[in-house]
């Protein structure tokens, strides 16, 4: 094994050992000792993927087995890596919003009495994060899609004695599940025409595929490549929120602010979008498949961000903009630009774990209090926090220079460009979003750290009774948001020329010339700053600029207006509030006609039927049949004596007539 | 005094004698005694079973460590023992149940202490005897006499209703292998010998094969349990003393499935073949049909009980694809199947033993008082779902990938189990371990003692380092799989 290789086996087991030290032996090593533990393991992780990433920029990608997991048949089962360009830019963003958040949870988890779990949890989750990334087969990428959902599931139901709190981590494991379904069904269709799970050979065999049918229905033959990627692609809609599996990511917020931050934002819900990304060899074979990938994207973009407008609750506002984010996301593979997709993952991580951890820092100054209606004018007590917040939003709606303005702006470009059934919808869809993002998260930022200071008489009859007043928070805090903050501003103008334009995706995403808007983008990119002067004069610029405005105008000046228009447009708000009705639907007809169904089935099917009828029904007729040849063990000589009469004329007879 | 016995021998009689000695303690006022001496029992029963794993030859197809003697020469039926790649792993899996057992029922049982430690080593005996046992009266032999001891298991330290169901317990499967016994007769007038192994080259028509199948089928479908023979097991369950339960689940079910495998399949392979239609459908409507029964259940060992029958229907589902990945992901989803549902019903015996009811209803926030309980619950569950790093994501997700090569819908309603599996689990585990303290009973649970910590955390390195490590069990079984498959392969005809 060579140095590099130990390097790669490093990153994920550090965190494993960490989660491990800080989950078993937690209660004996002691609060500090755990997180020190942890966060020196994602630490080590962290740089080990620095060292690797320039490793890989010096040109050396390793694909290779760790050990043999399975074999059956004649085919291996290898638990292995692929370090290519596409895994390190994953790697150095988990690692790096991991520990931002390890270090954060010091503060924000320091009167829980589950302090040492939570810190195990975190480690897991990355280890398992890093799993999935670092795969070079479905298995383990399989493995690892799973891994994230289980620690998800544990850390929102981290404060298990709540019931919202268990019915969200239930929920959101549930819908995943239906993700996955449809996931393991593709790899299985993969592995059974393909022969192998290996990626690099999967990917070899792809374009001699291209027209394989499938007759899933007879006399129906569909496109092989199509149903694979659909499959596969229902994973990503139930991990990444895709609606309509989007349903679990708002209640997910029931867990500490911190994995909100770090799972449910930054890293495990855009799993999806780089397991596509990294399966663009095989997307780019269907143009059905992306057209899917591309409504669904934009549906998401535009519907979940509606929803962001009417939260009141700090974090849930920011759940419904990562909703819409990734929904952006999603359009950007649908239209084959995956490296657009993959860039804005990477400025998303970065602006979206700062805004929730800015919530996070919010919701500590305001005593555990999320309503962002009890806010306001916290920008005098929490400097640190409005600051790097603000410039989180400001990425976030994408202003120019920022990152997330050269990650939007790509989208919205790329989408213009594709010429895919649906990307009309999905162009309107990712431009009108554009106003909607900039128009909830301003609302939020005005009410949050502008205007009357709400919260006096709040505070006042707080049960916390630590004072009244909003107060910044510890170091531990606000030092992971100004890390955060840069490169929330900075990251997307110094990376966009080689991630988008250079080659630095080169041989990890695959784009066929049949999809040539990136090719197009290349000839009207000059530069990052010119690209930034030029969006002045673009509509989306216009319309962020309209959202921030009218955020301002509605909320600072005439807070009458919302009003009237909730009273105005009642049905629409209602419809909104109970968000399109998903939740209830699923709940009345999926739990409880499962319930239903179950219930029947064992109280008409397993009791009635099979046992009542069949089982006792059996034992019953035994006993009446055996009760019969009872009464003719009478006793009486006579009946015998008659018996036998009988019986001896019978037998008579026959030999006569014999 | 075991001189001259083979290995195989030794791993059925040395826990036979066990149990003998164990009886000869006498009255309860000698339990201590009874107990030490069951666990070195079943312990030496266990040390004696692993030089079967540790010296197997993976590269070989055939019979191992064979033993064969005359038994009653008249009808030439011989004491012949043997294993392969598809039976060993299976008397390690019994050999290490009984040590669980035993360490379980330790100071739980209180009265016959004596009486239910041998039984419980009696029955570890007899099923090494059916997993090795290459003579089909041999076979039959064990196959009824393990019943007994079962069958006083739960008719004497089972709950209330434990009659009705012993009763139903036994005449369920006493009626199903009575049919297989014609079949053996049948077998033998037609060959002349009770070798299964020569059983497996005589020639048969078809009608001949579809009756034998049948006969072999009521066996076998009641034992796995498939649907709709099924309901014995619910009940079984629900009266059965823990240390039964974990035995029923880890590897009775198991002897069904064992004899499709190393009966049906071989004997008649071209029923086999002409029926598998039949048995796929029976196995998805386990797989779907009790997944949603499953999610009903109040009762949690009904709960667990109906969730075996659903990952039972997994095996026989993989057995009847005919496929490497088919039978091998069933072979590990038995194993599989063995350590997760001996945890999820010695979990239950925990909470049992603290609070006598096994309704969900009656518990909720159980984490608060017993969180290492909980750890270990929250990972047995999942690893009941399937989760992946777990023993049992193995097994489901080779058979899966076996049944999408053959058939997309079979594939479609067998991946089902994904959602149910996960509903009906973990909705039990977040009303009975999550949650706020439900009430003054759970306010007062004590968390796990030593000796469960002990008995849970072997099967909790059992599930993860199977499922993280799995290749060490399939090795074992490849040639014996693929000389099983060429072998069903060739028709009788």
């Amino acid at each position: 094994m060579t140095e590099m290789q130990k390097l790669y086996l490093l990153v994920p087991l550090a965190p494993l050992a960490g989660a491990v030290i800080a989950g078993l032996f937690g209660w004996l090593i002691g609060r500090a000792a755990s997180h020190w533990v942890t966060i020196l393991s994602v630490a080590i992780s962290f740089v080990a993927s620095v060292v690797i990433f320039q490793d890989v920029l010096a040109g050396h990608t390793f694909n290779g087995s760790v050990y043999t997991w399975l074999t059956t048949g004649d085919t291996r089962f290898e638990v292995g890596f692929l370090i290519d360009r596409l895994t390190t830019v994953m790697m150095l963003v988990v690692t790096f919003v991991s520990l931002m958040v390890h270090i954060y949870t010091i503060g924000y988890m320091r009167d829980d009495p589950g302090y040492q779990r939570f810190f195990s949890y975190i480690s897991l989750f990355t280890f398992s994060m890093l799993m999935l990334v670092m795969a070079n087969n479905f298995v383990q990428l399989f493995f690892g899609w799973e891994a994230v959902g289980l620690v998800s599931y544990l850390l929102i139901g981290f404060w298990y004695t709540r019931p919202t709190a268990i019915y969200a981590n239930l929920k959101a494991f549930l819908v995943n599940r239906v993700g996955d379904f449809g996931f393991l069904l593709g790899i299985g269709l993969v592995l059974a025409h393909f022969g192998t799970l290996q990626y690099d050979a999967v990917f070899a065999r792809a374009p001699e595929m291209m027209n394989a049918t499938i007759e899933l229905i007879p006399g129906s033959p569909w496109m092989l490549m199509t149903v694979i990627c659909i499959l596969l692609f229902i994973g990503a809609m139930g991990k990444s929120a895709q609606f309509p599996l989007h349903v679990w990511l708002p209640d997910s917020m029931e867990g500490p602010t911190p994995i909100s931050a770090l799972i449910h934002a930054a890293t495990m819900v855009t799993a999806g979008i780089f397991m596509v990304a990294r399966m663009s060899p095989l997307f780019e074979l269907s143009d059905t498949a992306l057209s899917v990938v591309m409504v669904v994207g934009a549906i998401t973009a535009l519907f979940m961000g509606f929803l962001g407008v009417i939260q009141n609750d700090i974090k849930r506002v920011v759940a419904y903009s990562t909703l819409s984010q990734l929904g952006y996301m999603t359009v950007a593979l649908g239209a084959s630009a995956y490296s657009v997709a993959i860039f804005h993952l990477m400025t998303h991580a970065f602006f979206k774990a700062l805004l929730f951890l800015a919530a996070g820092s919010v919701i500590m100054g305001m005593h555990h209090d999320q309503d962002i209606r009890n806010m306001g004018g916290l920008r005098k007590y929490m400097p640190i926090t409005w600051i790097t917040a603000l410039i989180g939003s400001l990425a976030l709606i994408g202003t120019p220079f920022l990152s997330g303005f050269y990650s939007k702006d790509s989208i919205i470009e790329a989408v213009g460009l594709s010429h895919l059934p649906g990307s009309g919808f999905a162009y309107f869809a990712v431009v009108a979003g554009v106003f909607v993002t900039a128009f909830y998260s301003f609302r939020m930022y005005f009410l949050v750290f502008h205007g009357k200071e709400r919260f006096q008489s709040h505070a006042a009859h707080g049960d916390h009774g630590h004072g009244g007043k909003p107060h910044e928070s510890p170091w531990v805090v606000t030092l992971p948001l100004i890390l955060l903050a840069i490169p929330s501003a900075v990251i997307g103008y110094i990376t966009i020329q080689p991630m988008l334009f250079g080659d630095y995706f080169q041989g990890a995403i695959f784009v066929s010339g049949n999809h040539p808007a990136m090719q197009e983008l290349m000839h009207e990119f000059h530069g990052a700053f010119s690209m930034a002067i030029h969006a002045l004069t673009t509509l989306p610029f216009w319309l962020a600029l309209a959202g921030a405005g009218t955020a301002w105008f509605f909320y600072m000046k005439r807070p009458d207006i919302p009003e009237a228009i909730k009273q105005r447009f009642s049905l629409i708000y209602s419809v909104l509030e109970r968000k399109y009705g998903f939740d209830e639907f699923n709940d009345w007809f999926f739990a409880g006609g499962a319930r239903l169904i179950g219930r029947s089935l064992w109280k008409g099917g397993d009791v009635a039927v099979i046992d009542g009828f069949f089982v006792n029904g059996t034992a019953r007729m035994i006993g009446w049949f055996s009760t019969l040849t009872r009464r003719l063990q009478s006793g009486y000589i006579y009946h015998y004596t008659f018996a036998m009469i009988i019986g001896v004329f019978v037998l008579m007879t026959l030999f006569v007539k014999g | 005094m075991f001189a001259g016995l083979s290995l195989l021998s030794l791993v059925i009689w040395v826990p036979i004698a066990a149990g003998v000695a164990v009886l000869a303690t006498g009255s309860d006022r000698n339990a201590g005694l009874a107990r030490v001496l069951a666990l070195i029992g079943a312990l030496a029963g266990f040390a004696l079973s692993l030089p079967l794993y540790t010296q197997f030859d993976t590269l070989q197809a055939g019979m191992q460590f064979v033993e064969i003697s005359p038994w009653i020469e008249t009808f030439k039926v011989t004491y012949h023992l043997g294993v392969d790649g598809i039976s060993v792993l299976f008397i390690l899996l019994t050999t290490f149940t009984t040590v669980l057992v035993v360490i379980a029922g330790w100071n739980v049982i209180e009265k016959r202490v004596a009486q239910y430690m041998a039984a419980f080593l009696f029955m570890s005996g007899l099923m090494n005897g059916v997993f090795a046992a290459l003579d089909a009266v041999l076979f039959y032999v064990f196959w009824e006499a393990m019943l007994i001891p079962m069958f006083l298991i739960i008719g004497i330290w089972g709950g209330p209703n434990r009659v009705y169901a012993a009763v139903k317990f036994f005449l369920y499967t006493l009626l199903g292998s009575l049919l297989m016994l014609v079949a053996f007769i049948y077998l033998y007038t037609k060959g002349g010998t009770f070798e299964i192994l020569d059983f497996h080259r005589l020639p048969l028509t078809l009608t001949e094969q579809i009756l034998i199948f049948f006969a072999f089928f009521m066996a076998f479908a009641v034992k796995v349990p498939m649907w709709p023979v099924h309901t014995w097991l619910p009940d079984a369950h629900v009266e059965a003393p823990t240390g039964g339960s974990v035995v029923l689940a880890a590897i009775m079910l198991k002897m069904g499935a064992y004899g499709f495998l190393r009966l049906s399949l071989p004997i008649v392979p071209d029923a086999s073949h002409a029926l598998s239609g039949f048995m796929i459908t029976l196995s998805l409507i386990a797989v779907v049909y009790i997944g949603l029964v499953a999610l009903a259940q109040t009762d949690m060992k009904k709960l667990i009980a109906y969730s075996s029958i659903s990952h039972m229907g997994f095996v026989t589902l993989g057995f009847f694809i005919f496929n490497a990945y088919g039978i091998e992901g069933a072979l590990v989803q038995m194993i599989s199947h063995g350590f997760i549902s001996a945890a999820m019903f010695l979990s239950v015996g925990v909470l049992y033993d603290r609070m006598h009811s096994r309704m969900i209803a009656d518990y909720g926030g159980v984490a608060n008082r017993m969180p290492i309980f909980a750890a270990f619950f929250v990972l047995f569950a999942m690893a009941n779902s399937g989760l992946p790093g777990t023993s049992g994501f193995v097994g489901e997700f080779m058979v899966i990938m076996g049944v999408v090569k053959v058939n997309f819908w079979y594939a479609f309603l067998a991946a089902a189990t994904l959602i149910f599996g996960a509903a009906y689990t973990l909705w039990m585990v977040k009303r009975v371990v999550f949650g706020a303290v439900a009430n003054d009973h759970v306010e007062h649970l004590k968390d796990v003692t030593p000796r469960e910590f002990l008995v849970l955390g072997l099967l909790a390195v059992a599930v993860l380092g199977m499922g993280l490590y799995p290749l060490p069990f399939t090795e074992v079984m490849h040639h014996s799989v693929n000389n099983l498959l060429s072998h069903v392969a060739q028709s009788k005809l």
